[in-house]
């Protein structure tokens, strides 16, 4: 029973901060990082349409104080620009696996 | 030992011979061959589409659906480029506030040459595309560069598309390292994946031409660019090549690059020359 209890209090803790509301804070540095890797995407010539449009709807959401709509937008964006970075790398040779021969 | 020295050396010669049999391919194939690269391209789609005649290529979508086709032949008796035409040979002819004419940047007058774009200039060391070689006369002579993807741009390249209706196609790709190059850069956008989407140009237009894309049919990458400009419904009016690669890098969520960028014009480069032989049939009709 203790043992339950133990694990339960240490679950909620665990889970405590994730469930905090986010503030301007966190917007920025989730914004940071999604920029950052949207800019390495365009430098890369690979940039998608779908981050740019997150990227703006995250900075929508925080003009207008909505920081976890914000925060949750700027997180999809960097998931985004990753994927296309990714996407970017591997094609460097797989591309050619494409190729009429 | 000394059957162990044999064994070993016997070995190694065996290994050396094999490298030198397999090592030539392996170079062969790393070196840029426009020649082979255009055979290939045109006898996977001769093959694929063995009832297609090697002409009707140029024709697109139309090529690969009969009921299309016969909508399209109707439709070319009042076709719907031909305010762009008309508008593209008075502009044509309309000289420049200088009193020279477009005529007077490029060879023949400007006439039946279509075929001869893109062409590779030594002297800038990269691809030049009709619509970039006609925004360089405009300004040479003291004019407004034109938008790369639609109206006037359009008009002029469908009548300079229109003069050289049924000349083959006929890109030169010159002995020098940075053509090569560009065929190769050309070659390598053409099946790159990008987007959100995971699409490469030929992920449509070589794996899957003659299959519908919800309402479309998808045209074969053969003979794409030689009904360039076109008229599309979907569009309302007339669209550039560059329109065309602008709006495709768009459907697949990819961000498109600026108009007449480096790739743009290998692309053209590589898609152009890969067509060497088929007919000029722009400006171009498309659902």
């Amino acid at each position: 029973m203790k043992r339950s209890l133990l694990l339960a209090m240490l679950l909620t803790s665990s889970l405590a901060p994730s469930a905090r509301a986010a503030n301007e804070a966190d917007y920025k540095a989730a914004y940071a990082a999604a920029e950052a890797a949207s800019k390495e995407a365009a430098g890369m010539r690979n940039q998608w349409t779908v981050t740019v449009s997150a990227l703006a709807a995250a900075k929508k959401a925080a003009d207008g104080g909505d920081f976890d709509r914000a925060t949750a937008a700027a997180k999809e964006a960097e998931a985004l620009a990753k994927a296309s970075i990714f996407q970017a790398t591997s094609e460097k040779d797989a591309w050619k696996a494409m190729e009429i021969r | 030992m000394t059957a162990r020295i044999h064994l070993l050396l016997g070995s190694l010669s065996a290994a050396l011979v094999a490298f030198a049999l397999t090592s030539p391919r392996v170079i062969a194939a790393d070196k840029v061959d426009p020649v082979a690269d255009a055979k290939a391209f045109q006898n996977f789609f001769f093959q694929k589409f063995p009832n297609v005649k090697h002409e009707d290529f140029v024709n697109g979508p139309y090529s690969m659906n009969e009921d299309m086709k016969r909508q399209w032949q109707e439709k070319e008796e009042f076709p719907p480029y031909e305010f762009a035409l008309d508008a593209g040979k008075e502009m044509f002819a309309t000289p420049f506030k200088n009193g020279k004419t477009y005529a007077d940047c490029f060879p023949n007058g400007g006439i039946g040459i279509r075929q001869n774009y893109p062409y590779f200039d030594e002297k800038e060391g990269k691809v030049v595309t009709l619509e970039l070689a006609l925004n360089r006369c405009r300004e040479a002579n003291g004019e407004a560069p034109y938008s790369y993807v639609k109206d006037e741009m359009a008009s002029l390249t469908a009548y300079m598309a229109y003069t050289s209706r049924g000349e083959l196609m006929d890109i030169k790709i010159p002995d020098d390292p940075r053509a090569l190059a560009a065929f190769e850069n050309g070659k390598r956008y053409f099946y790159t994946r990008r987007g959100q989407m995971n699409f490469s140009c030929a992920s449509c237009h070589v794996q899957s031409p003659g299959e519908r894309i919800r309402a479309e049919i998808l045209a074969p990458a053969l003979g794409i660019l030689n009904a360039m400009p076109i008229y599309r419904s979907e569009w309302s009016g007339m669209g550039t090549t560059s329109r065309r690669f602008v709006t495709c890098n768009s459907q697949t969520r990819a961000v498109p690059l600026e108009p007449q960028a480096d790739e743009y014009r290998d692309v053209e480069y590589f898609l152009s020359y890969v067509a060497n032989g088929l007919p000029i049939s722009g400006p171009g009709a498309r659902p």
